[in-house]
């Protein structure tokens, strides 16, 4: 008899979880879709998804015109980068157990976007290459925080500090870069800052590419982060080394956000933020965690560009801009509480 | 298992230097000394957490230098002091995260999976708790649930660091009784370290003495607990008794 209501609550507690969690992602869906249909419609005259459909289809001017060359590339350029930086954030913050590490704040975001600045200063080439300079910035930037936090081990304190360091260093040198090109200097502040919009369809296609490389290889490391959670002991006497799984773990971190930076320059706090409440509602276990980050990401920078783009119609704010003002007290906000239900 | 010649060093502070010894299959070995004495060094230099400077350690005649993690992480498992996990956690989803070594990082598909976590729940009493949090639970439960993913591990070996510190006597009896169970029904070799030499004296049947990096003896518990050993171990003064219950010795140390 008692056993039996015990396993009642018990299915239903899994039960429950699991309907929650489903509901979770349907209202993601649902809100992803409401904020693709909205950012298409804001600033004109209202276009149905027929429309929109129609658009895509057609090869006229006008409104069409617009939307098609316009609008959807902006908006599939803010999903896919939502996306790969909220997963990056996931990841880094699995990699250093802690909930403040992003691409942002351990320099990766930086560092890619000093050698893209460089190159397309300097080198101008071939776009399809500039994601690939995105991510050898990242991951020279991240290397050098690693080593310099190195110390039997990586500490999220330390990594912190450092890319502290770093990114001031690098911020200076992206001044310095931006000073001597100055006439060049408008575009390229915006880029600086985050920009998700002129963006061409190759741009887009490139963009998706290597999206799809990095969300595939993120999808394979769940076990890789839950199992690292368990602290670098029980890791070991499961039988894997956890630095080797670091290093695995930040690469898919650097080459999602360093693709990202590659192309819409430095949005801050998403890879912050977004991690941090799809915790909450999804809990540790990075099956529905990675997933739901990626959905929440592009949600929120979706909804993010649309302000930046209508807020002070007809001009723009980049979307960095916004992220980082709402992101940065989000920030002091993860400092002051304490990290309780992450790790210990 | 057969420990030759270990060195090892922290920084360069030779810590333990020319460890030899020898540890029995199918007993509990407990591993005594003070305080710094390098009880978990040698604990976790035996499971390959630490790389020693010199010798080397054979399971089974087999060098654990030239095993994989894996290869070991088959034959030992080990139940650290300190545990880490995300507090939503199930205590089902943590005993699962002991079938890692027989499992790939893609995928979780192993034959034996199932039972085995099951079996280990029994073990522990942890199967009416296995979908709470590991959040919610008390000490005693945290460390039975994680003895519990070490056992899903399906090893002939089991280590246990501390097991009892932080617990009250209640947990503490609660676990060595289990410790003594998987040795006695299950024929697990253990190998553990303790604080409480009453404790020692009672759950295992040989000891290593440890003091500043050495072997002071290495055996049966009867004979190497003596009240000279302790005095020279740990600087104090003791008797020892046998109970009139179970003629077990026990430890009382006196004001010196």
């Amino acid at each position: 008899m008692n056993a039996n209501i015990h396993r009642r609550t018990e299915l239903e507690l899994t039960a429950g979880r699991t309907a929650r969690r489903i509901l979770y992602f349907a209202v993601l869906i649902f809100l992803l879709l409401a904020c693709i249909l909205i950012s298409v419609n804001v600033g004109s005259v209202g276009v149905s998804l027929r429309d929109i459909l129609a658009a895509l289809g057609s090869d006229e001017g006008g409104i069409a015109g617009v939307i098609r060359d316009i609008r959807i590339p902006r908006v599939c350029m803010a999903v896919m980068v939502g996306a790969n930086l909220a997963v990056s954030g996931v990841l880094l913050q699995c990699v250093m157990n802690n909930p403040m590490a992003d691409p942002g704040v351990t320099g990766i975001s930086s560092g890619a976007s000093v050698v893209v600045l460089i190159i397309t200063m300097y080198l101008p080439m071939h776009t399809s290459m500039i994601p690939v300079w995105g991510f050898a910035g990242g991951v020279l930037a991240c290397i050098l925080i690693y080593s310099l936090a190195w110390k039997h081990g990586l500490s999220a304190v330390r990594v912190i500090l450092a890319g502290v360091a770093v990114n001031s260093v690098l911020g200076g040198v992206t001044s310095m870069i931006s000073l001597l090109n100055s006439e060049e200097l408008s575009g390229v502040l915006n880029w600086l800052n985050g920009e998700l919009g002129k963006k061409s369809w190759t741009q887009v296609r490139i963009m998706a590419v290597y999206t799809c490389i990095g969300l595939f290889l993120s999808f394979l490391l769940p076990r890789c982060c839950d199992l690292l959670s368990l602290g670098d002991k029980n890791t070991k006497s499961l039988g894997y080394d956890p630095n080797v799984l670091r290093i695995v773990i930040s690469a898919a971190a650097v080459l999602l956000a360093g693709i990202s930076t590659a192309y819409v320059g430095v949005i801050g706090f998403i890879g912050l933020v977004v991690p941090h409440i799809s915790r909450m509602l999804m809990g540790s276990e990075h099956k529905y965690l990675i997933p739901f980050a990626a959905l929440m990401g592009a949600v929120i920078l979706l909804a993010a560009d649309t302000i930046a783009r209508t807020i002070i119609a007809p001009y723009e704010i980049p979307v960095g801009v916004i992220t980082t003002v709402c992101g940065g007290p989000f920030f002091l906000y993860l400092l002051r509480k304490d990290n309780k239900g992450y790790g210990d | 298992m057969e420990i030759r010649d270990l060195k090892f060093s922290y920084g360069d502070r030779a810590f333990i230097q020319g460890l030899n010894g020898h540890i029995e299959k199918g007993k509990v070995t407990t591993i005594l000394g003070p305080n710094g004495c390098g009880k978990s060094t040698l604990l976790n230099l035996i499971v390959r957490q630490l790389k020693p400077q010199g010798g080397d350690i054979f399971l089974e005649g087999r060098s654990i230098q030239q095993m994989t993690a894996r290869e070991i992480s088959r034959k030992i498992a080990m139940v650290h002091q300190q545990n880490r996990a995300p507090a939503d956690l199930t205590v089902e989803r943590l005993v699962q995260f002991g079938r890692m070594p027989h499992q790939t990082m893609l995928s979780s598909r192993d034959e034996e999976g199932d039972e085995a976590v099951r079996w280990a729940l029994k073990v522990t009493r942890m199967e009416k708790m296995k979908q709470k949090s590991v959040g919610r639970l008390s000490g005693g439960e945290r460390q039975r649930a994680f003895i519990a993913m070490a056992l899903a591990q399906k090893t002939d070996i089991l280590f246990l660091d501390e097991p009892t510190t932080y617990l009250d006597i209640y947990y503490q009896m609660e676990i060595l009784n289990l410790v003594r169970r998987l040795n006695r029904e299950y024929g697990m070799t253990v190998v553990m370290v303790l604080h409480d030499i009453n404790q020692a004296m009672q759950f295992s049947d040989d000891i290593i003495m440890i003091k500043e990096g050495r072997i002071c003896y290495i055996g049966s518990v009867r004979e190497g607990i003596t009240v000279e050993r302790l005095s020279e171990v740990y600087g104090i003064r003791a008797v020892i008794h046998e109970s009139s219950e179970n003629h077990c010795p026990y430890m009382i140390p006196l004001v010196s």
